[in-house]
């Protein structure tokens, strides 16, 4: 298979090759385990995410892929391990991460535009700026017109919108999306996949994206990591190489996105109940 | 709550209320609390006595049959609503109006009517519970997933078979639940009416003990009617639990 | 058929009060007058302004003691939604004060406080606070962990999360619960005015049955429960309108 790195993760061989491929990570998960109780969620689990990338942490129902987001988001401690953002240790939340939640998470009582610059309202920015900004980035995923609307006169897609201008508008440099387009619909989800393909191409920005849609995954991904349940580890890291830089209506027809598809497939349908 | 990693039970405060009550009459702070330990001393003094079973005996035949009344009335009347738009529009303005009515005023009106006596209190806790029970089984029927409808009919089901193994259950959660609510209502109905026609049941015994500055009979009463109250509307929510429990999964 | 529901309503209206015409002229009872007669006393009331007098009177212990009943209550849900401590503390006896029937306690109350004012708004206390409460705290501990999740990344301090995220999203329930207090209440203000001394409406009522003025006894019951109805309606109209949307707007619509 051209072009592909597979790799066990935590060998040293493969941490070379790694390295050699994205010499410079913007978070990295060092050997990071998380228990409930008895139940081991995540086990020894280590994970570098180059800068300016995008990683799909990839893998079947209850494999702890967002579990891992919100340790790294800091809002789960982890119960041993650590993880650093820009060489930093993770205590908690901080204005280096922003975070997109899968069921939107938006204020109902609030207007699209409070809703955007909820993040900077609570880093107290004054009304005014974090209102220019947040009409930017209203701009920016297309919602002009939308400002004073409420989030139930919005359809999914555009709630999503919502939560992503304001993930946006905090200006963090790592994107974390948890499952961000599995409540929206098919085509509204393909139109954003395509807008995420550019956001990455644009902002200068690291994006973790949680997803259990092999397609979108392969997608959109540089780096795809995918995580194996009970206790979850990483079984395979894959890097797309081919197709990265074509546009994003061929993508879908190249030989080596349906290669991975299979390939990612083939490794996880022994884990589908 | 937990404590040293040791979970407390969630009604377990009420030990630390009763020791606040014991520590509070022991005080002698006031002369209308006395210690708890005295007013239960006096329950178990009291339980067993003729007036006692008879207030309870009256007061349970009242309960019991104006929730008898509101089940069997309430339950078809609802489902009725629920299934003729007709009925529906001419009845749930009259519903919603006893729903959020303050029924005590209308006693009044059942004691001039119906004397004071025992039809006036069945009918005041009827007039409590029968609404709510009515407005749920309505709630329930019209809740109905169309799939569910079409499926009875795509494979056949006549109309009482539709009926019985499909709506009936279907709207069951609902209807459970409209007459647990009612039955809490009930109780305080019950009581409200025996206050207010204070010569039956549990208002004749308040009567007698508040006349005559009974403190710790009053409460042991209180007590007693209290926890039967409670205890009620416990089992009620375990048996709603029980027997719905496809409710949350429709 | 644009206007069904308003006709219906009419006409539902229509045969109700009929049926209570046609019963009060048979009549079922001495004491039971026809709707003219019990409305020909509403209006005399209204005009010689003694229905105004009572109303003066009886809204007093309610509207004191609904006052009460919310400071206090949404005060101490907040405290029993945010404290585990709080709610292991104080959740029990309010789950068994809404379950029980509190009226009993009337009679302990007057001996306590005598048969004014404050006995009366303790009634009212009693009636509405524990929905108040009981509605505060569940609202507070059910607020969707994703918006605080989302708050929390996005740094907010604990004040922030408190005035931004729980309070407005609890804020509909909260209003429900008073809502429901103060039907409770309007219970609670006319059992006391029954049953502890006649005043106000509870007055008229007790009186005219005395003197067998039954057309005004029904009025005084008939205007008593039109306002309760009117105005908890209104309520429920407005947190309709203020709360639009409010429980709409996640993923799961």
């Amino acid at each position: 298979m051209k072009g592909i790195i597979v790799a066990m993760p935590q060998t040293e061989a493969t941490m070379k090759k790694q390295t050699s491929a994205a010499p410079d990570s913007a978070v990295s998960v060092r050997n990071v385990s998380k228990n409930y109780g008895t139940v081991e969620a995540l086990k020894n689990l280590s994970l570098e995410f180059p800068r300016g990338q995008l990683t799909s942490l990839l893998g079947p129902s209850g494999c702890g892929k967002t579990t891992l987001l919100k340790i790294i988001a800091g809002l789960l401690q982890p119960t041993s391990g650590r993880i650093e953002v820009n060489g930093a240790e993770v205590e908690g939340p901080g204005p280096d991460r922003a975070f997109v939640f899968q069921d939107f998470a938006l204020l109902p009582w609030a207007s699209v535009i409070r809703n955007v610059a909820f993040g900077l309202e609570l880093r107290g920015v004054a009304k005014s700026e974090r209102e220019s900004i947040a009409e930017r980035y209203i701009r920016d995923v297309g919602l002009t017109g939308f400002e004073h609307s409420y989030p139930h006169e919005l359809s999914g897609g555009m709630r999503q919108r919502v939560g992503l201008a304001r993930a946006l508008s905090v200006d963090a440099q790592v994107l974390l999306l948890d499952e961000p387009f599995s409540a929206v619909d098919e085509q509204t989800r393909r139109k954003f996949q395509e807008d995420l393909l550019s956001l990455v191409k644009h902002e200068n920005k690291t994006f973790i994206f949680v997803t259990h849609s092999i397609e979108e995954a392969v997608y959109v991904s540089d780096q795809i990591a995918i995580l194996l349940p009970r206790p979850s580890r990483v079984s395979e890291i894959i890097r797309p190489t081919g197709f990265r830089h074509k546009d994003v209506d061929s993508i879908r027809r190249d030989p080596e996105y349906l290669d991975i598809v299979d390939q990612i497939w083939a490794s996880l349908r022994s884990y589908v109940e | 709550m937990t404590v040293f990693g040791y979970r407390l039970p969630a009604m377990s405060s009420l030990l630390v209320w009763g020791l606040l009550w014991e520590i509070i009459g022991r005080l002698g702070l006031t002369f209308f609390i006395p210690p708890l330990s005295e007013v239960i001393g006096t329950l178990f003094e009291i339980i067993g006595t003729p007036a006692f079973l008879k207030a309870l005996s009256e007061t349970s035949y009242a309960f019991f049959s104006g929730v008898t009344i509101s089940i069997v009335v309430g339950i078809p009347v609802g489902i009725l609503m629920g299934k003729s738009r007709l009925l529906d529009e001419l009845l749930l303005p009259w519903v919603n109006i006893f729903l959020s009515a303050p029924l005590t005023a209308l006693v009044p009106v059942l004691m001039v009517l119906f004397g004071f006596g025992m039809t006036s209190i069945i009918i005041t806790t009827t007039l409590f519970a029968i609404w709510i029970i009515i407005l749920n089984a309505r709630a329930g029927v019209m809740q109905i997933n169309r799939s569910l409808v079409e499926m009875g009919r795509s494979f056949g089901a006549s109309p009482l078979d539709a009926f019985f193994k499909i709506y009936l259950w279907a709207a069951l959660p609902e209807i459970l639940g409209g007459v647990r609510i009612g039955i809490i209502r009930a109780v305080k109905g019950v009581i409200i009416g025996q206050l207010l026609i204070s010569i039956v049941g549990f208002g004749a015994l308040f009567e007698l003990y508040s006349s005559n500055f009974l403190m710790s009979h009053f409460w042991a009463v209180l007590i007693v009617l209290f926890a039967l109250a409670f205890s009620i509307s416990e089992l009620l929510a375990y048996l709603e639990r029980r027997v719905a429990y496809y409710a949350a999964k429709r | 058929m644009q206007n069904r529901p308003l006709i219906l309503k009419l006409l539902s209206a229509a045969i109700v009060f009929g049926a209570w015409e046609i019963a009060g002229r048979i009549p079922v009872s001495y004491a039971f007058p026809t709707f003219l007669e019990t409305m020909e006393a509403l209006v005399r009331m209204t005009l010689d302004g003694s229905i105004f007098q009572a109303y003066a009177e009886t809204l007093k212990p309610l509207v004191l003691g609904v006052a009460i009943s919310a400071f206090l209550g949404i005060t101490l849900g907040l405290w029993i939604g945010l404290s585990s401590w709080f709610d292991w503390l104080f959740s029990p006896i309010f789950v068994v004060m809404q379950a029980a029937p509190l009226a009993a306690l009337i009679p302990i109350l007057v001996m306590a406080y005598g048969i004014g004012l404050t006995s009366k708004i303790f009634v009212v206390c009693i009636m509405a606070m524990p929905v108040i409460v009981l509605n505060t705290s569940s609202a507070v501990r059910n607020t969707p962990a994703s918006m605080k999740e989302m708050a929390h990344s996005f740094l907010a301090k604990d004040r922030d999360v408190l005035l931004k995220i729980i309070l407005p999203a609890a804020s509909p329930i909260i209003f429900s619960g008073l809502r429901l207090g103060i039907s409770a209440g309007f219970i609670g203000a006319i059992l006391s005015e029954l049953k502890i001394t006649p005043t106000g409406v509870g007055d008229i009522i007790t009186y005219s049955r005395s003197i067998a003025d039954y057309p005004s006894m029904y009025a005084a019951i008939f205007s008593i429960i039109l306002l309760a109805v009117v105005f908890l309606n209104l309520l429920e109209k407005l947190e309709n309108y203020l709360f639009e949307g409010n429980n709409r707007g996640y993923a799961s619509d």
